[in-house]
């Protein structure tokens, strides 16, 4: 079946267009072969039927002369009292003018009548040299009992005999015609005897045995028992009734035959030749004279011989045309789906890759023209659409590699060692920026102000991406420009804002959380320009959130006023300062981190060293984020405040900076 | 064939009273089966064809019996030594003194019946009553005269040729038969077995065995061991057949189309079968040849009841019995 399916458009349709004609062919040849066996077979019945009947008329224009003969003897006894002495010259004379009889009796009732004789039969034959007339031998041939003499006798009515062999233990088939006779005494009609006749039946097998139906066909002949009298079979005849011969071949359907042959029936079946055992007819009828039936048997295959012929001509001439056909049906596949195949090469080569592939050329406008030009139109196309995509891919590979500059610029301008003040050990600071795209708005610095003061920010510029950061720079660099230059938090910011306000025709803001750490005494100032407050993770107790401050984003508007907030960090405390990136990134889910998630991560890692605890919080807000995209910048920035006793109380050298030498440098000593 | 009709007289007295060996010429005997040759006889043709009688030093003519050659006559006359007769009229002999005795009951279940079609309506012996039923000659009317008068029934017998024609062409309603024969004549006619009603007289209290062997007193008196090696010779040939049955039609046929008899191996067949069954009801066909003395009294009471005999012979004197095996 694959196979088929993945056969060529022209196979298939040879295939197709064989199974197909190949059906018409042989529906057309049945039909014809159907048709002209019935015609034959109507000619077979009715010419059987015309056999039989002529058949019949032959045997019956002997057998009825025979009849007519024994009747009028009949009608004579009856009507004339002829006296038993006028018997013996009565059959002599029959005997004598009918040539065909060979034999002729009347046997008289015994004791029917006054002065009837006890057994009185005279019988005339036709010997070798003419005709004799002898009784009756009663002693051993006593007639009464006899078939001939009793069945007429009960029957009231003339009877033909079985055939038999005569008596004279010859081969001579004979049959005996009886007919009863009555006589009329004292107004009594009673029966007075019987008058037969014999006759031989050799002339009757030669009849029937004439019966010629082409070459094996033949007749024969059928008792009223149903014994064969003639058959082409000669150890039958006389031996067996069809019956018998039914029952030797174990065929139930010869005795159907035979009992409706004896029971006077005609008919025309399907017959089984017991000669030859061909195939065939029987057409049989009876014969009109003892219940004797003719049969005919018609062999089918020779008489079929003419519808056979005419049926093979039929298939000859048809397989010819047939194979003719298939030849055109072959050449015309063939040559339709030439261009197709073509152009299932070429597009091959297409589909490989090679779009510059000729076409086949197309001069027709049929299906196969149209997907030519169908197929010449998707090249072009492709072939345009792939140069675009080049350009396109081009272009975005340089806005990629530029970007990641802009990254790296990005990245550059935030400062990334630590610890930054290695020769402070009263504090540490420690951030971690993960951009949400490749260049991100957050941003984070410190820097020393003065001699005991470190200078701290945080930022979130809205928007994302190289405007975003573009502002960020700005920003940060104007706020480390106006904060080196002595300005406090609340004024760093107001200034800031104003400068950033002043030309921002994008619209862009920032909000900052800007804070300065006094050294000497932990004491920590900060104004806070619309960002998210930062968290005091004290050494002992419970996570607080510095006082608010007036404050707005910055960029927005000019002339905003800003305050100054302060608090006081003990020696322990950490200052931890975010961006909303981290209490606003989501999970799958889309439920957000908050600050309350935030806290408890924090007291979490209360014990930890700094750099773990940024470190820490980064890796709880991105195992709950899981699989979700970040949608923002996350910023962390933590400060911890040690006092005079520096940073040595802290536990781990694990701790330690990544850079070994600046370790050895402000390390535990 | 070996058959020949030997022109000699046979002068069984010129020899010794016994039969010997092979080495010895043999002695010429007659048999006459009683009526033409049959499957009914297949077993003494058998034993003729396969030599079982030359074997015991018996050199047999076969004869041809039949309503021409009665059997009967021709065993009174000395014509032949042995001969098969029905067992009532080996009885009606005896009874009238001829000295003849059985020396093997051979077919020991009656096969005459009564056979009528249906279509006659015909179905119970009752429905006999007043009809026309043709029977054959004194011997095969002994049953049905009994079987009528015991059941009060009057029939129009009319006589009945050695055919079935009548009843085939129902000039009569009702026919004897033999189960063997004409019953399966009837069959080989067309007729159903169905379409026939069957009345077996040994199912009605009077089963008369058949035919047997019968000899004279003479010659069992003056040659009783050609006697018994007659009656082997021929239980011999009845065994083969029985174990042989085609090789025994084959032998039977030849014999019908040598005597022009239209033999129909299909019918012989049938006979055969039937006749084996008859001999060997019970199906042993070791103990074949035995007349059983309720079998003979029950013929012979019969017989006096229709008057066909004054005096019942002595079963011991009528049957003697050479069967056993040996």
């Amino acid at each position: 079946m694959k196979g088929i399916r993945n056969r060529g458009v022209a196979f298939k349709l040879f295939l197709l267009l064989f199974a197909g004609s190949f059906l018409v062919f042989f529906l057309v040849l049945a039909n014809n072969y159907e048709i002209s066996r019935g015609i034959v077979l109507e000619s077979v019945q009715a010419n059987a039927s015309l056999l039989t009947q002529s058949t019949s008329n032959r045997i019956g224009m002997v057998l009825s002369t025979v009849e007519t003969v024994v009747q009028s003897m009949s009608g004579l006894l009856e009507r004339f009292s002829l006296e038993p002495d006028d018997l013996p010259r009565l059959v002599q004379g029959v005997v004598t003018d009918h040539p065909n009889l060979f034999g002729s009796a009347v046997a008289l009732e015994p004791h029917a009548f006054a002065g009837t004789p006890d057994c009185f039969a005279p019988y005339a034959y036709r010997g070798s040299d003419g005709v004799h007339t002898m009784f009756l031998d009663c002693d051993t041939y006593h007639h009464p009992e006899t078939d001939w003499y009793q069945i007429p006798k009960h029957l009231e009515q003339p009877v033909w005999s079985e055939p038999y062999f005569d008596e004279g233990g010859g081969d001579t088939l004979m049959a005996t015609y009886s007919v009863p006779f009555h006589r009329t005494d004292q107004g009594q009609r009673r029966f007075a005897g019987i008058v037969t006749a014999d006759i031989a039946l050799d002339w009757l097998q030669d009849v029937v045995s004439s019966i010629r139906v082409e070459e094996t066909g033949y007749g024969f002949l059928l008792s009223g028992n149903g014994t064969l009298i003639t058959h082409p079979r000669r150890d039958l005849v006389m031996n067996e009734t069809l019956f018998g011969v039914a029952e030797m071949l174990g065929d139930t359907r010869i005795r159907t035959v035979g009992r409706a042959m004896v029971r006077g029936e005609s008919g025309f079946v399907r017959w089984k030749s017991i000669v030859t055992e061909e195939e065939g007819w029987l057409a049989f009828a009876p014969l009109g004279f003892g219940g004797w039936s003719l049969g005919v048997f018609l062999p089918e295959e020779e008489l079929m011989e003419g519808a056979s012929r005419l049926t093979r001509n039929v298939l000859f001439l048809g397989a010819g045309g047939f194979l003719a056909l298939l030849g055109i049906v072959y050449l015309a596949a063939h040559s339709t789906t030439k261009p197709l195949r073509a152009l299932a090469r070429s597009t091959m080569d297409i589909a490989a890759g090679n779009l510059d592939a000729p076409l086949p050329r197309v001069r027709s406008g049929d299906e196969i023209g149209r997907l030519t030009r169908a197929f010449e139109h998707m090249t072009r196309a492709l072939k345009e659409h792939i140069r675009r995509l080049t350009e396109t891919t081009r272009a975005k590979e340089r806005i990629e590699s530029e970007l990641h500059i802009a990254r790296d610029i990005q990245m550059g301008i935030l400062p990334k060692l630590f610890p930054p003040f290695p020769d402070e050990p009263q504090f540490d600071i420690h951030a971690v920026i993960v951009p949400a795209r490749e260049v991100g708005g957050d941003f984070y610095d410190f820097y020393r102000v003065d001699a005991d003061r470190i200078c701290f920010a945080i930022g979130d510029v809205s928007g994302k991406g190289v405007p975003a950061s573009l502002f960020m720079a700005v920003a940060k660099t104007l706020i480390k420009a106006v904060a080196a230059g002595g300005a406090g938090p609340a004024e760093t910011l107001r200034r800031v804002n104003d400068e950033l306000a002043v030309e921002n025709e994008s619209c862009m803001f920032v909000t900052v959380f800007l804070g300065m750490i006094d050294l000497r005494t932990g004491r920590v100032e900060y104004a806070n320009g619309g960002h998210n407050p930062p968290l005091v993770l004290p050494r002992h107790g419970t996570i607080s959130v510095p006082p608010r401050v007036a404050g707005a984003l910055l960029g927005a508007m000019e002339g905003l006023r800003f305050e100054t907030g302060s608090i006081a960090l003990k020696p322990g405390d950490t200052l931890f300062l975010f961006t909303d990136g981290v209490t606003e990134a989501q999970n799958e889910r889309l439920e957000l981190f908050t600050d309350a998630r935030l806290k408890s991560a924090l007291t979490a890692v209360r014990e930890k060293p700094l750099r773990e605890k940024t470190a820490r919080i980064l890796d709880e807000v991105r195992a709950f984020a899981g699989a979700a995209e970040q949608a923002d910048d996350i910023t962390l920035l933590a400060l911890t405040y040690y006092g005079e006793e520096g940073r040595d109380r802290e536990s781990s050298p694990a701790d330690a900076a990544p850079l070994p030498s600046e370790r050895r440098e402000h390390g535990r000593n | 064939m070996r058959l020949f009709i030997s022109l000699l007289p046979v002068f069984l007295f010129l020899w010794a009273g016994t039969v010997h060996a092979q080495e010895e010429s043999p002695v010429t005997v007659s048999f006459l089966p009683q009526w033409a040759p049959q499957a009914q006889f297949a077993g003494y043709y058998t034993a003729y064809e396969k030599g079982f009688y030359a074997r015991e030093g018996l050199d047999v003519t076969l004869s041809t019996g039949g309503p021409k050659h009665p059997s009967d006559r021709s065993l009174l006359a000395g014509e032949s030594q042995f001969a098969t007769l029905w067992l009532s009229r080996g009885i009606q002999l005896r009874s009238e003194g001829h000295d003849i005795v059985n020396i093997a009951q051979m077919i020991q279940r009656s096969a005459l019946m009564l056979v009528a079609k249906k279509a006659s309506g015909i179905r119970t012996p009752a429905d006999l009553n007043g009809r026309k039923v043709s029977l054959w000659g004194p011997l095969f009317q002994i049953q049905p005269n009994a079987f009528f008068r015991r059941r009060g029934i009057s029939v129009q017998v009319a006589p009945q040729s050695s055919t079935i024609n009548l009843l085939l062409k129902d000039g009569v309603h009702a026919a004897s038969a033999m189960w063997y024969n004409e019953y399966h004549t009837l069959l080989n006619s067309g007729l159903n077995p169905d379409e026939l009603t069957t009345f077996f007289f040994h199912e009605y209290g009077l089963n008369f065995p058949e035919d047997g062997i019968y000899t004279t007193e003479k010659m069992l008196y003056e040659h009783p061991l050609l006697c018994r090696a007659f009656v082997r010779a021929s239980l011999e040939g009845w065994r083969y057949a029985f174990a042989h049955r085609e090789e025994s039609l084959d032998i039977v046929l030849a014999y019908m189309k040598r005597a022009h008899i239209p033999a129909s191996r299909v019918h012989q067949s049938w006979m055969l079968s039937r006749i084996l069954e008859l001999m060997a009801p019970d199906g042993n066909f070791d103990a074949l040849g035995r007349l059983s003395q309720e079998d003979f009294e029950r013929v012979t009471s019969v017989m006096t009841e229709e008057g066909l005999i004054r005096r019942a012979p002595e079963y011991s004197v009528f049957h003697r019995s050479f069967c056993e095996r040996d």
